[in-house]
């Protein structure tokens, strides 16, 4: 850089003397004379936001982040806080996946539609359907989406969409904004230990259902036992069965495919992301027969002019910038590069990492449960079945109060009830387990 | 020359000499390409996978589980060379120039990763408030540089994306109306040169969508938006500058107009950057506003998302914003449920590693910054413009302009463009403009960076037929055959497989 510069933007390269020289190829004297905005709506005061240094600015961050309490989470109900490999930030922090847009120039954006293709084929793995989108924001947005598909595709004059009563706030809300501007209503079915009671289900379940979604492991933890019967009971009934499950989950739970479901939502991010304040990745897979009824992007197998397999976006006459008001959703921006973290993610654990980890949860989880359960004044888990990675426990004393004091010796918990706590080995290494029993033990001692 | 299998070594270089510009003088661009077994880099799964006996390796009664899990299994450093490789085939702004019009690809600063990384963030959205002050903080100051900067009373941060700012935008629209007692509001308008998602998200929020053309400026055509204004009006969804880079003059009448006919004024934030410390939108009449914080305020793109698109409003709109929000209290900071909020739009809070970047870039440009930052994209839009041979139809034009090819086909210059070391603009958009080349530098770009993009558009500008059709030669992957890979669709390696 030859010359000086004033103040101003520390990424904008401009020296005193460059800006000069445009001015003048331009034909003005001053950036100002480039403005065309009427006087009656400029801006002459200022935002009384100060400028700082690189340094500054990253300790601002680091002080302000500095008081959030540090404790180990035993947190869960839809968002994990798993180990991310370190080959995963270090990869998926290199500029190119960092510093690229979608991929409106297939030619030179290769590596990341393959990587995006990758992950497709990831999530057709695991679920077993035949087409994964590259991603949705995150579960509840892709549980709204579902519902949306579900109306341009369903063979009913119904119009209810059915789901649990005991499903995250966040994703019950999201999904009634999304049918907000359809003739979709919400409604509920009830749950019984954490569970799907199927009897109820099935006198809900009329040619009124447009869809019902379930979920797998259900938000107390609890593995779905009876998924089979009830993808038939929906599938009966012309509805849309859509399931709600996560990558670690489909590791080896039963593959949705062979339980009839034909929507599989979920947060894809609980491989990838670490703990990221509720941030997330929309799974969204389905059938093949919907294919051109898909929100989303999707990533294809074409041909190059060499002859080669090349990749590229396609089926684009289903997305906003093409179709407008009859595009099959408004998403644009997603969640690509968080979708290449969770390719990569599932790369490093590779089959057996996978199902090792899926596998060990179920296992510390029900150790951890039964150690809680033999504390006086404590039950866990509440329900019966199976659970994957998390599980409800009851408690004589108040459960707000026990939080707290769990709180006191570093740990928290989700507290679900007056009397009932949720906690959540993932992620968690077992000595925090081994901390978290003694300090349960200490505060209902 | 096509997919012939006897050009299936590599295509003779337009930069071989023939076209008569390899003189080492015309800068030009060789992206990185793997070949092996007559393909680019192989897929995951054909580098090995495994299959693991389900049954047999969970604790789980085998009712309950799948039999078998197969999927890719590779060694660490198998992993790392094959994301490299791949990362080597992708063009970024870390790479160089990327003027795609409309989406602000400005240079992302290296240390707002440090920050998004600091481990202290990383917490669970069920978290109590009196245990994560700290994020509740960054949240409320970012809530509050935004709400300063667009001119708007309170802001949300939950929106995922743009697209999802516009969303709460309308719903908020529709909340508003209902609670008035005028949910015969059923029309939303939109301008002809909007962007496609403001279509889409009225559609996707129930209403008619009221197309508006353009006047012979390329601006807002107030007798049209008279003829569209009525009591079904739930609003205008407008974006300031347009699409065209071109100011609204008229927005304080168009504001005038939209209100007195009882619809809501909403602005979409996808060319705030030309504004920046020079005009708000919450000044100009605006009701509801979405920023798109990866674009005006330097979030990576990361191929595609994640981005996050906060959403403001006036004083007279707060009680509808999504649910929860920030506020301070005496004992700090906490969360509080809008009274006639909308609900949530997202599971949790929104993109919290995208949201603090913001805040932390924000804060480093402050007021001088974010003032220059307008300055210089659009000082660099109008040199641009001025050193290319191409038509730029209107005018006066901002932080973006749009260049017609002309007699040429839009999407052929911009892939003869991917050889000479440039992103080309986005192209045949806004239809407004025959074939568009839809330009934005932004205001990272020198001088002689923007020189070599106006020699790459002018040697696109200069090829012929024959050397379009065939570009890009240089690139990764040679032009991709898009027609046919959307007609026989294969979108997994399984069905790959398959074949």
């Amino acid at each position: 850089m030859n010359g000086t510069r004033t103040s101003g933007s520390p990424y904008a390269p401009h020296t005193d003397e460059e800006t000069a020289t445009m001015l003048q190829a331009i034909g003005v004297e001053s950036v100002d004379d480039l403005f065309d905005i009427p006087p009656g709506v400029r801006f002459d005061d200022e935002f009384g936001i100060d400028a700082r240094t690189e340094r500054e600015t990253r300790a601002l961050v680091r002080d302000l982040l500095e008081r959030n309490d540090d404790l180990t989470e035993l947190l869960g109900r839809g968002h994990y806080g798993y180990y991310v490999p370190s080959l995963v930030d270090h990869l998926a922090d290199r500029s190119e996946f960092l510093t690229s847009y979608t991929q409106y120039q297939p030619e030179v954006s290769q590596g990341f539609l393959q990587a995006l293709f990758e992950y497709q084929s990831l999530l057709v793995e695991l679920t077993g359907l035949e087409i994964a989108n590259c991603s949705m924001y995150d579960a509840a947005t892709a549980l709204g989406e579902a519902a949306t598909l579900a109306e341009r595709v369903r063979d009913t004059s119904g119009h209810r969409v059915l789901v649990p009563d005991n499903i995250l706030d966040g994703r019950r809300s999201t999904l009634e904004n999304y049918v907000a501007g359809t003739d979709l209503v919400v409604e509920t079915y009830p749950t019984t230990g954490g569970t799907v009671d199927v009897q109820t289900l099935e006198s809900q379940v009329d040619e009124g259902v447009v869809m019902c979604y379930v979920e797998s492991p259900t938000v107390r933890g609890v593995i779905e036992p009876n998924l089979d019967s009830i993808g038939s009971l929906i599938g009966d009934a012309d509805a849309l069965f859509v399931l709600g499950s996560d990558p670690v989950a489909l590791a080896i739970l039963e593959r949705p495919a062979d339980v009839g479901a034909d929507v599989v939502i979920g947060d894809a991010s609980v491989l990838g992301l670490p703990t990221s304040y509720g941030m997330g990745l929309g799974l969204f897979a389905t059938r093949e027969g919907y294919l051109r009824q898909v929100p989303g992007r999707l990533v294809g197998v074409g041909e190059d002019a060499n002859g080669r397999r090349a990749f590229t976006l396609t089926l684009q006459t289903r997305e906003q910038h093409i179709r407008r008001e009859r595009a099959t959703s408004n998403i644009c921006t997603n969640q690509a590069w968080v979708a290449l973290r969770t390719a990569m993610h599932v790369g490093a654990l590779g089959p057996d990492g996978l199902v090792d980890l899926a596998s060990r949860d179920v296992t510390r989880a029900a150790d951890l449960a039964e150690r809680i359960d033999d504390l006086v004044g404590v039950t866990a888990p509440v329900d019966d079945g199976h659970h994957l990675r998390e599980f409800v426990i009851r408690v004589d004393q108040p459960a707000r109060a026990i939080a707290t004091d769990l709180k006191e010796r570093g740990y928290a918990v989700h507290v679900v009830g007056d009397h009932q706590l949720q906690a959540c080995v993932a992620g968690a290494t077992d000595d925090e387990l081994d901390g978290f029993v003694a300090a349960f033990e200490e505060v209902v001692a | 020359m096509t997919g012939s299998n006897e050009s299936r070594g590599e295509r003779v270089s337009a930069f071989d000499g023939s076209d008569g510009c390899d003189d080492g003088q015309v800068a030009h661009y060789d992206q990185a390409r793997f070949v092996q077994n007559g393909e680019y880099e192989p897929l995951l799964n054909e580098k090995g996978t495994a299959a693991v006996d389900v049954n047999e390796a969970s604790p789980l009664p085998d009712e309950l589980t799948r039999d078998t899990l197969e999927l890719p299994s590779l060694s660490e450093p198998e992993l790392v060379r094959h994301y490299t490789r791949l990362s080597q085939m992708i063009y970024g702004i870390d790479t160089g120039p990327y003027p795609l019009g409309s989406c602000t690809m400005k240079y992302n600063p290296k240390f707002i990763e440090d920050v998004a990384a600091l481990e202290t963030g990383a917490v669970h959205p069920d978290r109590s408030a009196d245990s994560i002050q700290g994020t509740l903080e960054v949240l409320y100051q970012l809530q509050d540089y935004l709400g300063r900067i667009g001119g708007m009373d309170a802001v949300t941060l939950q929106p995922p994306a743009g697209a999802a700012g516009e969303f709460v935008g309308i719903r908020i629209a529709s909340a508003y109306h209902d609670h008035n007692g005028e949910d015969q509001r059923d029309e939303v308008i939109v301008p002809e040169s909007a962007h496609g998602t403001n279509f889409a998200t009225a559609a996707l929020g129930g209403y008619e969508v009221v197309t508006l053309p353009s006047d012979d400026g390329g601006r807002v055509d107030l007798e049209a938006l008279e003829a569209a204004l009525s009591e079904r009006t739930a609003a205008l969804m407008l974006t300031n500058p347009n699409t065209l880079g071109l100011f609204e003059r008229d927005i304080e009448e168009i504001a005038t107009m939209v209100h007195d006919a009882g619809g809501l004024l909403y602005y979409d934030g996808a060319n705030l950057n030309a504004l920046l410390g020079r005009a708000r939108p919450g000044d100009m009449g605006f009701d509801v506003m979405h920023y798109n914080v990866h674009k005006t305020f330097a979030t990576p793109h990361g191929g595609g998302g994640p981005g996050a698109g906060p959403v403001g409003v006036v004083d007279e709109l707060a009680p509808f914003l999504p649910r929860p929000r920030v506020r301070e209290e005496c004992d700090g900071f906490e969360l509080f449920d809008p009274e006639h909020s909308i609900g949530h739009v997202h599971g949790f809070q929104g993109n919290w590693l995208v949201l603090v970047k913001t805040f932390a870039y924000i804060a480093r440009l402050g007021d001088e910054g974010l003032l220059d930052a307008s300055a210089k994209s659009v000082l660099n839009a109008n040199y641009l413009a001025s050193q290319i041979d191409y038509e730029v139809p209107y005018g006066p034009f901002h932080h973006e302009f749009v260049a017609s090819a002309g007699d040429q086909d839009a999407a052929d210059v911009a892939k003869r463009m991917l050889d000479f070391g440039v992103h080309p603009p986005t192209t045949k958009w806004p239809e407004i403009v025959r074939e568009a080349l839809m330009t934005e530098p932004t205001e990272v770009e020198n001088k002689t960076t923007l020189d070599t993009l106006a020699a790459a558009f002018q040697h696109a500008g200069d090829s012929d037929t024959e050397t379009l059709e065939s570009a890009p030669t240089r690139t990764a992957a040679g032009r991709i055959d898009q027609t046919s890979a959307a007609r026989n669709p294969r979108l997994s390696w399984q069905a790959l497989s398959d074949e």
